[in-house]
């Protein structure tokens, strides 16, 4: 069946809701076809902060894939700006065609607002806006560089922080006496500078931006008052304007913005619009909290509905990590208008409410904004609230006797209380999905919206959950790395990079870890994204490592070790296997055993034995061969055609040569190789995290096998016929999973949640990569390639093996 | 109080142990990363674990085999394990890490 023929010309944060209601509502109603001038479709785009900080990645924020597009049948233009629209033949034009359509949906957003100043044509000025823009940025975002961000808004301060946390010297310049000033009053602005002064943001207020100076780059820019500042890259936030041109040529109504009705109805009947391009009732609308109304409405007008738009109150929230600050209502002092103000100065909490008879009409808060929703609440139900008026300031905890209990202040909303501003979704709501089933942070999100769009609800939302599912409410969903701290393991990865912390005291401090020294769980995490990440500069902490990592030897249940000769490839000799049977004897080793990876293991070994043993094996020539740890362990090899008849490779030559290029490096988990001389497979190589099949042609290479707790067949990465090129695959896969993959999981994991297409993109499509990836490898190698045995065996170093006193014969006395 | 010199506060790294032998098996003497000193049996009561090669973190030690958290200062397992480890007085004096042999004794005579 052939529907309605809809055309969607912009794919942001509205009309991504109104498609969404729409395919839920009536998969079929339409045959719609959306155009988008950026080259992707719908992402989150009040997320743009935290990827130009670097907390997350872009790949987080997309809202709609490609996958989902598909799925529902919506025809994407991508990357296509619609030119014109010619309402009398019904058609949308763009460079490439025409596309007719029986209704259209206008939904272009704003444009940033430039300010005519001379210079605002040269490289190094951007707006922030899109991903493209937050993308420039994070190029420009050189350590050292300087950056002036031009308004000192919601927009120019997330640049602002996100940009300092990339560690450029960041200026504001803001024209007004204080930051934020349609949203925050003096006294929170000034606060709000502070906190922003101290992460070594210069705040210029007052400062009218005269010219960028430059010549073919912006190099300075100049104020009014004569100050100039250097400046590497311009960003200019002062504001935007509705995208209203295809509205304006097109002949329809437009004021400041394309002036809709209740119904989201243009002037003319086929056209709606929804988003920041629109005007209702003479207001425009810059948070996404009206918007998603709106494609609520403009959905059911399309399916022949009725439904009307009533513009809501909005709640604005900064989002700054560390800056906690919520404004809303009304708050300018006036006429019958009343304060309550509440300041804390040593701990930086400010917060006024603003009174109108006996209503609440507005409130600031910094500092402390736990409260912030039920104010928010108060205003928007014009709640009486004489009765309360005294203790109003503090909180809902206070009121009714409540016990000031983190979790009474979540537990005494009414169910209409709004917890999720940017979706409207109320507490009654979140409450009826928990009970229906939805136990994770995700289901809830998936069913209600709530925490989805901009986060900062999120951990209100885990307080509903909380409190609605008593001791059943396990930890949210999103896996924090450990009770030390709130973040994920993919964060802190990012962050350590992002903010380029070189230290476990750093970290710790930085990212706000709530123990003094971490724990057995976040450490060792820890101190292996920093030796991956700043392989030249941090020095390994010891005494962040597992004990088979610190002992450099597996410990046994009975805690004695194990030790393990490293046997190139699997290759070893006469003389080594004497070596290996002389230590044997002279340390009384109860077992002495062949293990899955082509190795010999000596068991049963006492610790204070072990440097002595190490030394008689490195007399040998033998080196440590690392069974103990997360990093390279074997390279399985069979005998191939130097003495096998099918043998097509030298495959024992070059698992010999891999483990050479491979041994001492750390990886987030262990990793194993195989290499097989044909296609029979004799060293098992496809359960490997890397195995190589040698053929007529050349080399097979695959990778995320497994054959542990689960077993699985490596998945096929690259084929060359160059042994050198093997090599290099090899070690630039495995260079990624060092700087990508979460602490603890192995290849397959890992390749399973990036994808296999990506990591080939990673390591054999983009050459430049791979060799980038393969430098960074040898430089981490420059470190870690050498044995650990020779270290501790040193003479000086044995004595800390042993016990530091005995005592023995003291205590028999 | 019998109190011995077993060796230098620098024997033990930061946020480490080190093992005194006695003739009823081993003790651990734990440095913090503050330089706080604590003694403790080094056996888990839960496998017998070596909790001298356990991770030190705070003021506590995780046992190497199974995770086991003990309180330094107690001996006492933390969370939902319930276990506890003898502990022994010991104090830092100029650079030098005193224990009681005193307790040390009564131990063995028990
Ligand atoms: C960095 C940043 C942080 C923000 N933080 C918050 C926040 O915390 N809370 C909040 O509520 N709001 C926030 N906002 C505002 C919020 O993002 C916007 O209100 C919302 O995205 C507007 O949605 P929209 O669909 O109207 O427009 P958009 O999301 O801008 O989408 C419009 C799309 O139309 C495309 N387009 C325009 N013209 C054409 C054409 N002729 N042909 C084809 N395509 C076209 C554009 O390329 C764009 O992709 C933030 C915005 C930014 C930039
Ligand atoms: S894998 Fe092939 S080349 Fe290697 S030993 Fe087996 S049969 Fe021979
Ligand atoms: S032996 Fe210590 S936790 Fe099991």
């Amino acid at each position: 069946m052939m529907g309605e023929r809809l055309v969607v010309i912009g794919a942001g944060m509205a009309s991504g809701r109104v498609l969404e209601h729409l395919v839920e509502a009536a998969p079929d109603a339409f045959d719609i076809t959306l155009f988008n001038a950026e080259p992707r479709g719908n992402y989150n785009r009040i997320m743009l902060s935290p990827v130009l900080s670097g907390e997350k990645a872009y790949a987080e924020i997309v809202t709609h894939d490609a996958d989902w597009y598909a799925r529902h049948g919506i025809a994407t233009r991508f990357g296509e700006h619609v030119t014109r629209i010619d309402r009398a033949r019904r058609v949308v034009a763009t460079s490439r065609g025409e596309t007719p359509y029986d209704r259209l949906l206008i939904a272009t957003g704003s444009a940033p607002f430039i300010i005519p100043v001379p210079g605002r044509e040269l490289r190094g000025v951007v707006t922030y806006r899109d991903l493209d823009d937050t993308e420039a940025m994070i190029a420009a975002a050189k350590p050292g560089a300087k950056a002036v961000v031009i308004g000192g808004g919601l927009l120019g301060l997330e640049a602002a922080a996100g940009l300092a946390l990339r560690g450029m010297e960041v200026t504001v310049i803001h024209l007004m006496g204080h930051l934020m000033e349609r949203q925050l009053d003096p006294a929170a602005g000034y606060l709000l500078q502070k906190a922003l002064e101290a992460r070594g943001i210069r705040i210029h207020c007052k400062g009218a931006t005269k010219a960028i100076l430059g010549h073919d780059r912006a190099e300075a820019v100049l104020l009014e008052d004569g100050t100039t500042y250097g400046a590497d890259l311009v960003v200019m936030a002062v504001g935007i304007r509705p995208e209203t041109r295809l509205a304006t040529d097109a002949g329809l109504d437009v004021g400041r913005g394309i002036t809709v009705s209740d119904a989201m109805v243009t002037s003319d009947p086929a056209i709606l619009a929804v988003g920041e391009c629109v005007e209702h009732e003479r207001q425009l609308f810059g948070l996404v909290a009206p918007l998603y109304d709106q494609a609520k409405v403009a959905a059911a007008t399309l399916l022949g509905q009725e439904a009307a738009f009533r513009p809501v109150q909005t709640a604005t929230k900064l989002k700054v990590t560390g800056c906690d600050l919520f404004s809303a209502g009304d708050f300018a002092e006036g006429e019958g208008r009343e304060d309550i103000a509440f300041r804390d100065p040593a701990r930086g909490i400010y917060k006024r409410l603003v009174i109108k008879d006996d209503r609440l009409i507005g409130a600031v808060m910094y500092g402390d904004t736990a409260d912030g929703t039920w104010f928010f609440g108060l205003i928007k139900d014009a709640t009486d609230i004489a009765p309360m008026r005294d203790t109003l300031i503090f909180g809902p905890a206070h009121q009714g006797g409540a016990t000031p209990d983190p979790m009474a202040a979540v537990a005494a909303l009414p169910p209409e209380a709004e917890i999720c501003g940017c979706n409207g979704v109320c507490k009654g709501r979140i409450v009826e999905a928990v009970q229906g089933g939805a136990v994770t942070l995700d289901s809830v999100r998936a069913q209600t919206k709530a925490s989805s769009s901009c986060g900062t609800c999120t951990g209100l939302v885990e307080k509903v959950m909380a409190v609605t599912l008593g001791d059943a409410f396990a930890a949210p969903a999103k896996q924090t790395m450990c009770k030390c701290t709130d973040l994920g393991h993919e964060d802190v990865r990012r962050l350590i990079k992002a903010r380029a912390l070189k230290s476990i005291p750093a970290v710790m401090q930085e990212l706000g870890w709530k123990t003094p020294g971490g724990c057995h769980s976040c450490r060792p995490a820890l101190n292996y994204y920093l030796l991956a990440d700043w392989p030249l500069e941090y020095r390994d902490d010891r005494q962040s490592r597992f004990v088979n990592e610190r002992n450099h030897a597996n410990i046994q249940k009975d805690g004695t070790y194990s030790v393990v000769p490293r046997m190139w490839g699997g290759v070893t000799t006469p003389a080594e296997l004497r070596a290996i049977a002389d230590a044997a004897d002279k340390y009384g080793v109860p077992m002495v055993k062949v293990t899955g990876g082509q190795r010999i293991d000596l068991l049963g070994v006492k610790k204070e034995d072990l440097p002595a043993m190490w030394a008689d094996l490195n007399a040998a020539g033998m080196v440590s061969g690392h069974a103990y740890s997360k990093g390279l362990r074997t390279v399985k090899t069979c005998v191939g055609s130097e003495f096998c008849r099918f043998g097509t490779q030298d495959s024992t030559g070059l698992g010999i040569r891999l483990e050479k290029l491979l041994w001492g490096s750390w990886t987030p988990h262990k990793v194993k190789l195989g290499v097989s001389g044909c296609p029979r497979n004799c060293a098992e190589a496809t359960v490997k995290d890397v195995g190589i099949v040698c053929v007529d042609s050349g080399y097979q290479i695959s990778v995320a096998g497994a054959a542990g707790m689960e077993v699985k067949e490596t998945e096929f990465l690259a084929a060359t016929p160059s042994e050198d090129e093997a090599c290099e695959i090899t070690a630039a896969f495995i260079q990624l999973y060092r700087e990508q993959a979460k602490y603890l999981d192995r290849p397959y994991k890992w390749v399973a949640k990036v994808g296999l297409d990506w990591v080939k993109a990673q390591v054999v499509e983009d050459r430049a990569n791979r060799a980038a990836l393969f430098a960074r490898f040898e430089i981490s190698q420059s470190v870690y390639r050498k044995d650990p045995w020779a270290e501790h065996a040193k003479p000086e170093e044995r004595r800390l093996w042993s016990a530091m006193a005995d005592l023995s014969l003291e205590a028999a006395e | 109080m019998n109190w011995i010199d077993i060796g230098a506060l620098e024997d033990i790294p930061a946020q480490g142990a080190r093992v005194i032998k006695t003739a009823k098996g081993c003790v651990a003497v734990f440095r913090t990363a503050g330089d706080e000193v604590f003694a403790l049996d080094d056996r888990c009561p839960h496998r017998g674990g070596p909790l001298s090669e356990g991770i030190v973190h705070g003021a506590q030690v995780t046992c190497p085999l199974h995770n086991w958290v003990f309180d330094l200062a107690t001996g006492q397992a933390q969370g939902a394990d319930e276990g506890q480890v003898a502990t022994y007085p010991v104090r830092v004096q100029g650079g030098r890490i005193m224990l009681d042999a005193a307790r040390l004794q009564r131990r063995s005579a028990a």
